[in-house]
């Protein structure tokens, strides 16, 4: 089963780390995994975002039009991928910096405050941390050990002191999640 | 009297440099070509480096420059000898590496490599040869030929306003701090010929001593392509050119100067 | 040894440096900067040698010195770097020395853009320089297939004293993918007999394209000519999925052939029989294999991240007895694999092969 997850905000939010984390997750996990950015002046200001692709067996393209999940930090990306999620598919919104709201019926909305919940642990650039406990939460597509396994793993050595805090900012959106999704979206 | 010697007592006083290959070459008659070959032969010999030196032969009239000494060579692409030079001594940095080349190919299309090359200070050695003129594509306009000069791409003399005056190679090169030895000498007569010489040979002791890059310029005849006999063209490089490209040692580092 | 999450730059560059790259010469450019970032490091922590050239021209020409004493040199580039070191590839192509390039393509003409491409295919295969010869070119569609494909590049190399081209795209080199690195192998210990050091009790040795007489050329090109037969008869390489019973062959190299084979899957859960061959070599191109399978299929379509290039080499091998179409994105746009799933069941359709 072939699972996608699009990453989109401004650069400086984590957005690709917070899909390397779950590419990490993947991998560790024994599962396929890739994972690819945008790049180039498109990272300098504007959007930033990656495309992680899970699967149990070889992935092709590891990028589709119209993934399952879409996780949007920010106006823009907002405006960019609501309307490219698939039906049936999730859409993670950063109410806390987007104001827009969706109109879409067919597919499930997750709003979480991430970068307000990450203000209220002390660090707002833990955002993409609590999105990432919230997405899984709503879409088990994998378990959040794996990814506090991950952060334990490949959480670079000059931010290995942040490592506690990032257990707390995936425990905080997964926490929020649970108390928004009522059921968890088939995928 | 008779003077007789007898094979004993001859002496020896002159002989073919053991760098130089037994070859004829293919450089014109009164082409001061020969002499800048023989040159470094010696200078090769006398520092015993022949078994370490690797030469980076250009395009130009020297492409050749290969058959004619017997240490291990290469040929570079037209202007890119000292990148190509780079990347030999990079792998080999106990062996003497030498790029020999034109003003086209080192003023011209390989500006920039022998400008980055100088300012790495790569521990090669160069030879310069400047005859102000493009020998083997048959006498074109070079970036060394002087304001007025009459050339097969500039027939009614080089005009300063359309095609810029000749660059001063080593002047530029002094420049860079990762060149310890630039000098320009002059081969159009005996005296300056022993200078050249010299030259040379400090040329090798630096990049021996690992001091960095070392450039000796030689201004050069081209009867052929300048339309005028050798002899004259000897003179035609004290009157004509040494007023343009000043002999001297333009970068003596004082680490060169304790050799 | 375990995987590792690895950027298809990153890896290619640690590749080399496990299979034994004594030096790199480069220049920056996008979409392959990390493939050079990561050597400057790893090199000279090693205490190999890695440099930062002016140019890709001074880049190429320094592997070109570098090659001629014997070492495992790399370089690397994209498209419009590439340009730029045709003609060193050409004076390495005629002094025959081992050698490994590799082009993370990107979108052109001129300036283009960075985005992912195969609208290098051409050059790679025809054109990497003047003169009569072709590079092998390596055609990655994963990770671990670049990293693979960088032992078996330097292996091929050495073998035929010749240059290998890797040939990945932006995608290819921004990805990140579970991939296995080789163990580190130490450096070679022997020289090859040709290789420049120094006449040292021998025969001086010279390196150089230069023939001067029409009939030394000829017999040149034709030693080239006679190298590059066997390469073709030997090394030829692609690999499929799902030809057994296939109607229609679909043909992909490196990321296009990637998203072909998404399409292909795609297309099989609608029940058409559709295959996939994904060349690793372009050149030698796998025709020998592809003319095989004409035999077997009715028709065959060419997905490419170009105008339609490599179709020309498909046509070759095919030879006219079946049709032939293609469906290509360009500009540096990757194609989707519903774009590529639609233009197979036009393909499939228009061969009036019922489901």
């Amino acid at each position: 089963m072939q699972k996608e997850f699009l990453f989109s905000g401004f650069g400086g939010q984590g957005v690709m780390f917070a899909g390397q984390l779950l590419a990490y997750a993947a991998m560790d996990e024994g599962l396929e995994v890739t994972w690819i950015p945008s790049y180039g002046p498109e990272m300098r200001g504007g959007t930033a975002h990656c495309f992680v692709i899970i699967s149990d067996k070889p992935i092709g393209s590891p990028v589709t039009r119209c993934p399952q999940v879409g996780i949007v930090f920010n106006n823009p990306s907002f405006v960019k991928y609501e309307g490219e999620v698939a039906p049936g598919g999730l859409l993670a919104i950063n109410t806390s910096l987007v104001s827009a709201q969706s109109h879409r019926a067919d597919i499930s909305l997750l709003p979480v405050p991430a970068t307000q919940l990450a203000d209220g642990l002390g660090d707002v650039r833990m955002a993409n941390v609590v999105m990432l406990g919230a997405v899984l939460t709503a879409v088990p597509a994998l378990p959040l050990e794996a990814i506090r396994h991950a952060l334990q793993t490949h959480l670079p050595e000059h931010r290995r002191k942040l490592l506690d805090a990032n257990y707390k900012a995936l425990e905080k959106g997964a926490e929020f999640a649970r108390s928004m999704v009522k059921s968890a979206p088939e995928l | 009297m008779e003077l007789v010697m007898t094979p004993t007592e001859m002496q020896v006083v002159y002989e073919h440099p053991r760098s130089l290959a037994d070859v004829p070459t293919r450089y014109c008659p009164g082409c001061t070509h020969g002499i800048a070959h023989r040159l470094l032969a010696e200078a090769i010999d006398e520092l015993g480096l022949l078994e370490r030196t690797i030469l980076v032969a250009p395009v130009g009239c020297s492409v050749f420059a290969y058959e004619y000494f017997n240490a291990d060579a290469c040929q570079a692409a037209h202007g890119r000898a000292p990148a190509m030079a780079t990347g030999v001594k990079r792998m080999l940095p106990e062996n003497i590496v030498i790029t020999y080349q034109g003003d086209g190919d080192l003023v011209s299309i390989g500006a920039a490599e022998i400008m980055h090359a100088a300012a790495r200070g790569e521990q090669i050695t160069t030879i310069f040869i400047n005859n102000a003129v493009y020998g083997m594509t048959g006498g074109q306009m070079a970036p060394t030929s002087l304001p007025g000069q009459k050339t097969t791409s500039s027939p009614l003399g080089r005009d300063t306003h359309l095609t810029g005056a000749p660059i001063r190679m080593s002047e530029v090169l002094a420049q860079f701090d990762g060149a310890a030895y630039i000098v320009r000498r002059s081969l159009h007569d005996v005296a300056n010929i022993r200078k050249a010489k010299k030259a040379i040979l400090t040329a090798l002791k630096v990049q021996m001593a690992g001091l960095g890059f070392s450039m000796v310029e030689l201004l050069s005849s081209c009867p052929t392509n300048w339309g005028i006999a050798p002899e004259k063209a000897l003179d035609w490089i004290e009157e004509n050119m040494i007023p343009h490209f000043p002999l001297g040692d333009y970068k003596v580092r004082d680490d060169v100067k304790a050799l | 040894m375990t995987k590792e999450l690895l950027k298809g730059n990153v890896a290619i560059a640690e590749a080399a440096v496990r299979v034994g790259l004594e030096a790199y010469f480069g220049y920056p450019i996008t979409p392959q900067t990390e493939l050079l970032e990561h050597l400057s490091q790893r090199m000279t922590e090693l205490g190999r040698v890695f440099l930062q050239a002016e140019s890709e021209v001074a880049a190429i020409n320094m592997v070109y010195g570098a090659a001629s004493t014997g070492a495992r040199v790399m370089t690397s580039s994209s498209s419009p770097g590439i340009s730029l070191m045709q003609e060193g590839l050409s004076y390495i192509a005629g002094s025959e020395l081992p050698c490994v390039i590799v082009d993370v393509m990107r979108g052109g003409p001129g300036l283009g853009n960075i985005l992912p491409s195969q609208a290098d295919y051409f050059q790679v295969t025809r054109s990497a320089g003047h003169g009569d010869f072709h590079p092998i070119v390596l055609a990655p569609a994963s990770v671990q297939e670049a990293i693979d494909f960088v032992e078996l590049a330097f292996d091929l190399a050495d073998k035929y004293r010749h240059m290998v081209l890797i040939a990945a795209d932006g995608q290819i080199g921004q990805m990140m993918e579970p991939a296995e690195l080789p163990p580190m192998r130490p450096l070679r210990d022997s020289t090859p007999d040709w290789a420049l050091t120094g006449a040292k009790a021998r025969e001086k040795r010279v390196v150089t394209s230069l023939y001067l007489k029409g009939e030394d050329e000829e017999a040149f090109n034709l030693k080239i000519q006679k190298k590059l037969k066997q390469i073709k008869k030997t090394e030829q390489r692609s690999v499929e999925y799902a030809t057994e019973d296939a109607e229609l062959l679909v043909i992909g190299f490196g990321t296009a052939g990637r998203v072909a084979y998404s399409a292909v899957e795609a297309a099989r859960e609608k029940g058409l029989r559709v295959g996939l061959l994904r060349p690793q070599t372009l050149w030698p191109f796998p025709e020998q294999r592809i003319s095989e399978l004409a035999d077997c299929v009715s028709g065959c379509l060419v997905v490419e991240m170009n105008a339609g290039q490599m179709i020309e080499d498909v046509r070759l091998a095919i030879g006219g007895q079946i049709p032939v179409t293609f469906y290509g994105r360009t500009g540096g746009i990757v194609p989707m694999p519903d774009e590529v799933l639609a233009a197979i069941e036009e393909s499939y359709h228009r061969l009036q092969i019922t489901v």
